[in-house]
């Protein structure tokens, strides 16, 4: 029996119980909440709406914006100058978002991290992943991206430079990364399909397209 | 609320120009990151106005909007012991009032 056998009983992992009494914020939260329910400033139909909105996003979202942006340099062009305006034109909707696309090419690899706690385009990938919230990658992505890169596979050589977006105030980014050799004529579905929520944040290049 | 008074704040700054980070660290919520404070870069772009999330973290309104910039750095003038390689660089939101124009020796 693995270790995961024993931990997880059910053979799947869960999320564990907090059955602990609330802390003071996880009381401020919910006596907040009440109250504005209480008060009708927001329902709970609109809370449990938003809710399922921010779970439902995904990275499948940000990658149609990648596919269309590698066989529309018109469309590319736009996406670089308002990431915004480029997400709408595509019917994805962003709301306040201020989206800042940047080109990963043959000669500059992006990569992007919020130093102060956890800025994410979320309308374009979903939640953000653990790995992105934590301190070690947060501290680190600033002060060695390569060796950071490299622990994700993504090795750069020392002639490509790399550069890093410390989302620290109110723009959000997106990495577009560079479009993998040997996809010609392939169609936008098929590109959007080689696009990952790794590769839009940086850690990762685009997938390559096996034999 | 009146609108006049809350008019954003002009940049100062423009695109190219060399600029240096305060070196300050006064109390309360911050966005200007640390390791930034005191180093020199260039503005790599205008972002527009936003109320000022410092005073907005304290429940004031912010204005008026104070003009953000992405400011581009050298990994080697941030960490003076960076290891990859010197054409490495770092984008920084960075508002107005943390920046004072750079000088020409950058």
């Amino acid at each position: 029996m693995s270790e995961l056998d024993e931990d997880h009983h059910h053979g799947h992992p869960t999320a564990p119980d907090e059955d602990g009494p609330l802390g003071y914020y996880r009381t401020l939260e919910v006596a907040v909440r009440e109250l504005l329910i209480a008060k009708g400033v927001i329902t709970v139909e609109a809370l449990r709406r938003q809710i399922e909105l921010m779970d439902g996003a995904h990275a499948g979202r940000g990658s149609l914006l990648v596919a269309r942006a590698w066989v529309d340099p018109a469309f590319k062009a736009r996406a670089l100058e308002d990431g915004s305006a480029a997400c709408r034109e595509l019917g994805l909707e962003v709301g306040a978002l201020r989206l800042i696309v940047v080109e990963s090419t043959e000669r500059l690899h992006n990569l992007v991290v919020c130093t102060l706690c956890s800025c994410y385009p979320r309308p374009l990938l979903g939640l953000p992943p653990d790995w992105y919230k934590s301190r070690a990658y947060r501290a680190r992505a600033v002060r060695e991206p390569r060796a950071v890169l490299a622990e994700f596979g993504t090795l750069i050589p020392d002639e490509i430079e790399v550069r890093v977006h410390d989302s620290t105030a109110d723009m959000r980014y997106l990495v577009l990364p560079e479009r993998p050799a040997d996809t010609e004529g392939w169609s936008e579905e098929q590109l959007a399909a080689l696009v990952t929520r790794d590769a839009m944040i940086g850690v990762a290049r685009a997938i390559r397209p096996g034999p | 609320m009146i609108v006049a008074a809350s008019a954003p704040l002009s940049p100062r700054f423009r695109p190219g120009d060399r600029v240096r980070v305060r070196r300050a660290d006064p109390p309360g919520h911050l966005r200007t990151p640390f390791y930034c404070r005191g180093r020199a870069g260039r503005i790599e772009r205008f972002c527009g106005a936003f109320p000022n999330p410092e005073e907005l973290a304290y429940n004031r309104a912010g204005l008026p909007s104070q003009p953000l910039y992405r400011v581009r750095f050298r990994q080697t003038e941030l960490w003076p012991d960076y290891t990859g390689s010197a054409a490495d660089t770092i984008e920084i939101e960075i508002y107005q009032h943390w920046l004072e124009p750079g000088e020409a020796t950058e």
